[in-house]
């Protein structure tokens, strides 16, 4: 039998490396043991397939003791000993109701060996591109399958390659942005550790269609794993004769560099992204000229992201019209997204563009934890915005989500409940995007700072009733002002939850409420005498003890100590803690 | 947290390879800093001098870029790095709460260093292990579904390892 572990980042935080240590120990030899990487459901982590010729038994949040018990039903042969660990039907529908491009191998081949990716018909679509096809070709059947930029801002892939192949340079250079910084997301890096080898190829056919001889992956230096697996699948991809000189024995040659991003948002952004290429701090350079004339190092550069690639081998293998067939009028294909936050069931769900958020929410998502109630989603991160729960049948379709005032963004999908503070929600983004503009422009690097300090009060319950028109001048002069689409979007969270949310904003203005409970200035708790049976068990947790009291006796909060974080009132088993 | 240290006998042998490797091309002074950052823990002055004079590059040019990104560091760090992730999904699910809770434990904001040496905060963006939400990572280990008490129970273990507690 075949046992495989799944070993994405998610999976090894959650403990899949003591259970692949365990079944090493355990699975008599003649068993094969191995690993893939992010199989996708992050919520059920880690997960263990184990492949009995046809038949697979997947075994969910799998502990030690667990490991061990499948072990001894694999050695047996007797998954009745094993049985109630295997995955519900209910949780099967998680992955059966997802259609799968660019995540078509994750979960299902180990990264780390060339041969799992070969087996699936891996590098035959690069080999049809420089044997039997003109570069022009390639370009048309990526026109025709209308795939657009997955990094969030969906600009024709074609029509950038195109426009990288008509600049004339004996230099070009193909690049693709992994430097995922948007909060909230991981869809690129569970890409790369899942399957290196599909954004190669991707690359390569990008490089071939635009004449490039270089291709360079710009990777976040915070996802470890996705860097060593991507030089492994380099190395591998190298000595079998797919990266190199003279490819398939023809005139193309291309090889492939990986340069570590140090951390900086703006990096995103393309031409800020070059500059960091190039040595320097990331600033956005002015645009045109547009990387496809005048790129790193001042030659013609095309750059796109790791989901665009994944879809590319896909799509000359299996044309450009069966993607194009998917999705809707303006948007084609599929879309991977990050889905986290507040729901039930987390991980990537990848969907034809034109199911709705309701679908990835309450459909493949299960709904809301704990039974409380859906306010918003945040997609696209600090560029996006939130949108309510009257718009849960908006499509996901570019156009369809910009109307919202979010964007679809690079995939991320993080649900918020009642207990989630909208003005909280804009704080948190401003927070990060004061923080991470690069400075070039004045609206930007002094506008969110501004913003962050005018949203600060209004969370710490010092709010003025100008405040939000103020707020308004200041987001319409940042979108005006700024020349990267840092800023231009940066004031998208805080313009979205004072269209949607409005209310919560003069509440916590006029009276100094926070309708969700967080603000922790805003909120006071305390402990109700009568209710209160003595049990210490707050006093125990606090993280401040703030909390004193004699056993079997009413305890008190010290109001100087406490730092309003709510864990008292989540440990009271009898209810005994309020906000007043 | 100051801006420089006035570091001057880091053993600069150790740069060596790096250098030789990628010191040639201007382009590469990230790649550089990085490995430098590796081998040192921080980028002390006397190694940000070294770089400057092997590559070419001025010395405000290397502090202006090390200034700019998050991953580089001027002044040592503690021997156990915590790094509390305030993603948007931490965020939705307690970070702050977590922050809080770990800093006025260890007695120390964001970005300082505990005075026995043992412990830094540094807050960041996203570790991507968004499902495990809230999340820190301390060294390579990464800790996943948090709570406060969660969290400082995982720092007085360490302390108690290294016999601080």
């Amino acid at each position: 039998m075949k046992v495989v572990v799944g070993q994405g980042s998610c999976g090894i935080a959650a403990g899949a490396g003591k259970a692949f240590d365990i079944l090493e120990n355990k699975l008599n030899k003649n068993h094969e043991l191995t690993f893939t990487g992010c199989i996708g459901m992050c919520y059920l982590e880690p997960i263990v397939d184990v492949y009995n010729n046809d038949e697979l038994h997947r075994f969910v949040k799998v502990s030690g003791e667990i490991a061990e018990k499948i072990a001894e039903a694999v050695n047996n042969n007797d998954f009745s000993i094993s049985a109630e660990y295997e995955i519900a039907d209910d949780d099967k529908a998680f992955l059966s109701s997802q259609t799968r491009i660019a995540l078509r191998h994750c979960g299902l081949i180990n990264p780390e060996k060339i041969e799992d990716y070969i087996a699936d018909n891996g590098y035959e679509a690069i080999k049809k591109c420089v044997t039997q096809m003109t570069p022009e070709e390639v370009i048309e059947i990526i026109k025709i399958s209308g795939l657009a930029g997955r990094g969030g801002a969906g600009f024709p892939t074609w029509f950038k390659w195109n426009a990288a192949r008509n600049s004339e340079s004996e230099d070009k250079y193909l690049i693709c942005n992994a430097d995922e910084g948007d909060p909230g997301a991981f869809m690129d890096r569970a890409v790369i550790e899942s399957d290196p080898h599909t954004l190669l190829e991707g690359m390569l056919i990008g490089a071939y269609a635009i004449g490039a001889k270089e291709a360079i992956v710009y990777v976040r230096a915070e996802y470890p794993l996705a860097v060593k697996r991507l030089k492994k699948a380099i190395k591998q991809a190298r000595e079998a004769g797919f990266i190199g000189k003279n490819i398939f024995g023809t005139d193309f040659s291309c090889d492939f560099t990986i340069k570590a991003g140090a951390g900086a948002f703006v990096c995103g952004e393309e031409t800020a992204l070059i500059e960091s290429l190039e040595g320097s701090r990331g600033m956005p350079r002015l645009k045109p000229p547009f990387p496809a004339q005048s790129g790193f190092l001042r030659k013609p550069s095309n750059i796109n992201n790791v989901e665009t690639f994944a879809n590319v081998a896909w799509i000359i293998n299996n044309g450009g019209e069966k993607f194009a067939a998917m999705g809707t009028e303006t948007s084609k294909g599929t879309k991977v997204f990050a889905l986290t936050g507040k729901v039930n069931k987390g991980g990537l769900v990848e969907i034809p563009m034109g199911k709705t958020l309701r679908d990835v929410i309450f459909g493949i998502g299960g709904g809301i934890r704990d039974g409380k109630e859906f306010k918003a989603v945040q997609m696209g991160g600090p560029s996006g915005g939130c949108i309510p729960a009257h718009l849960l049948d908006t499509v996901i379709d570019y156009k369809a989500l910009s109307a919202t005032g979010a964007i679809m963004g690079s995939g991320g999908m993080v649900v918020m409940d009642e207990s989630t503070c909208m003005v909280g929600m804009a704080k948190f983004f401003l927070d990060f995007t004061a923080k991470e503009s690069c400075g070039k422009c004045t609206h930007c690097r002094i506008g969110t700072k501004r913003m962050l300090e005018i949203l600060t009060r209004i969370t710490e319950g010092e709010g003025k009733p100008e405040d939000i028109s103020l707020l308004e001048e200041l987001c319409y002069s940042i979108k005006d002002g700024a020349l990267c689409g840092l800023g231009q979007t940066a004031p998208n969270p805080v313009l979205t939850t004072l269209k949607y949310f409005r209310d919560e904003y003069t509440d916590h203005i006029e009276n100094k409420h926070c309708t969700a409970h967080e603000c922790s200035k805003l909120v006071k708790y305390k402990i109700n005498a009568d209710a209160c049976r003595g049990c210490t068990a707050c006093a125990g947790k606090c993280p401040t003890d703030a909390i004193t009291g004699e056993v079997k006796k009413a305890h008190l909060i010290d109001r100087d100590k406490c730092i309003g974080c709510g864990t008292c009132m989540a440990t009271c088993r009898f209810g005994a803690v309020e906000v007043e | 947290m100051t801006l420089f240290n006035s570091k001057n006998d880091s053993d600069l042998s150790l740069l060596d390879e790096t250098l030789e490797r990628y010191g040639d091309v201007p382009e590469n002074l990230i790649t550089v800093l990085q490995s430098a950052q590796e081998i040192y823990g921080y980028l002390p002055t006397d190694v940000i001098i070294r770089i400057s004079q092997r590559m070419g590059v001025p010395i405000t040019k290397i502090v202006g870029v090390a200034t700019f990104y998050s991953q580089f560091r001027l002044t040592p760090i503690g021997k156990y790095l915590i790094m509390l992730c305030k993603g948007t999904a931490c965020h939705v699910n307690g970070a702050d709460g977590i922050y809080d809770a770990i800093s006025s434990h260890l007695g120390i904001n964001d970005n300082e260093t505990t005075e026995d040496g043992l412990f830094t905060i540094k807050c960041v963006a996203c570790l991507g292990c968004c499902s495990l939400s809230p999340v820190m990572m301390i060294n390579d280990d990464t800790y996943g579904s948090l709570t406060p008490e969660k969290a400082i129970n995982i720092l007085d273990s360490i302390s108690q390892k290294e016999g601080n507690a």
